[in-house]
């Protein structure tokens, strides 16, 4: 499936993935992420329920301390 | 180009939020009072200390003082016709909708991760279409070419994405007064319209 993730085109294996099996694709195993799908915000306890699916706007970034 | 006159006429109209009156909060608070953003939202619920003053825009004669109490004195020096909302309270899931309802624009800046994340997704879950500009990543110093800025849709995120703070990494002015001013400008763009 093609999805875009961080603005960026992304081509992956299958026709859909949760949230935290693109995490463990990704390797991104920082403790503060942010993500949201197609506009809307998922959070932690959904991450393993929660679809990725062909042609969906994926943002996933994580925050550090410090301001 | 409009002059700045006309700038700080459409810039009078703007209300814009600040979650946290630290190093980032208190810095970008300055650059939206000195171009005339109308009215300010500024919260805090901490004092000033002295250890703050290595890059939080206040006075050594501050200490003690609550930080919005001592901000709303600074920025009034700058811009006596600012308009200021101040919230000497801890932000929370609860507080957070209510006093940013209005803001054209709520710009994050706190100081530890998960608050950044309690806030980021407080505001996203609860005003999709709001602008919010975040910061991350602004430990330490040089690096200038690594502070860029991520733009996802009405949502903004500017730093290095890497450096956390730590007891050898401490936030400092210079790299926190870059990103809170690249967050000021981000909020510029987003209340006047892109130039460049």
């Amino acid at each position: 499936m093609k999805i875009t993730l961080n603005n960026t085109p992304e081509e992956l294996e299958g026709n859909e993935l949760t949230v935290q099996q693109l995490l463990d694709l990704k390797k991104y195993s920082f403790k503060m992420i942010i993500v949201k799908i197609n506009g809307q915000v998922v959070r932690r306890p959904d991450f393993d329920k929660t679809l990725i699916r062909d042609g969906d706007d994926v943002v996933i970034f994580h925050l550090v301390s410090g301001g | 180009m409009p002059s700045f006159n006309i700038i700080k006429r459409r810039l009078s109209s703007k209300k814009v939020g600040i979650a946290g009156s630290g190093g980032l909060g208190s810095n970008c608070a300055v650059a939206l009072a000195r171009v005339g953003v109308g009215h300010l939202v500024i919260t805090d619920f901490d004092k000033v200390e002295e250890s703050n003053l290595n890059r939080q825009y206040y006075f050594y004669d501050q200490i003690g003082m609550q930080k919005v109490d001592a901000l709303e004195v600074n920025l009034l020096r700058i811009n006596p016709l600012l308009q200021i909302t101040k919230y000497d309270v801890k932000l929370t899931p609860s507080n957070i909708p209510e006093i940013f309802a209005d803001c054209d624009v709520v710009v994050e800046a706190f100081d530890q991760a998960s608050q950044k994340q309690m806030l980021i997704e407080t505001i996203l879950l609860h005003y999709p279409e709001k602008f919010l500009v975040a910061a991350s990543g602004l430990a330490g110093w040089g690096g200038n070419e690594k502070i860029i800025q991520n733009t996802f849709g009405n949502f903004y995120i500017c730093g290095d994405l890497e450096t956390e703070v730590s007891d050898d990494l401490p936030p400092l002015a210079p790299r926190v007064g870059v990103v809170s001013n690249m967050q000021a400008n981000i909020v510029l763009e987003i209340l006047l319209g892109k130039i460049l």
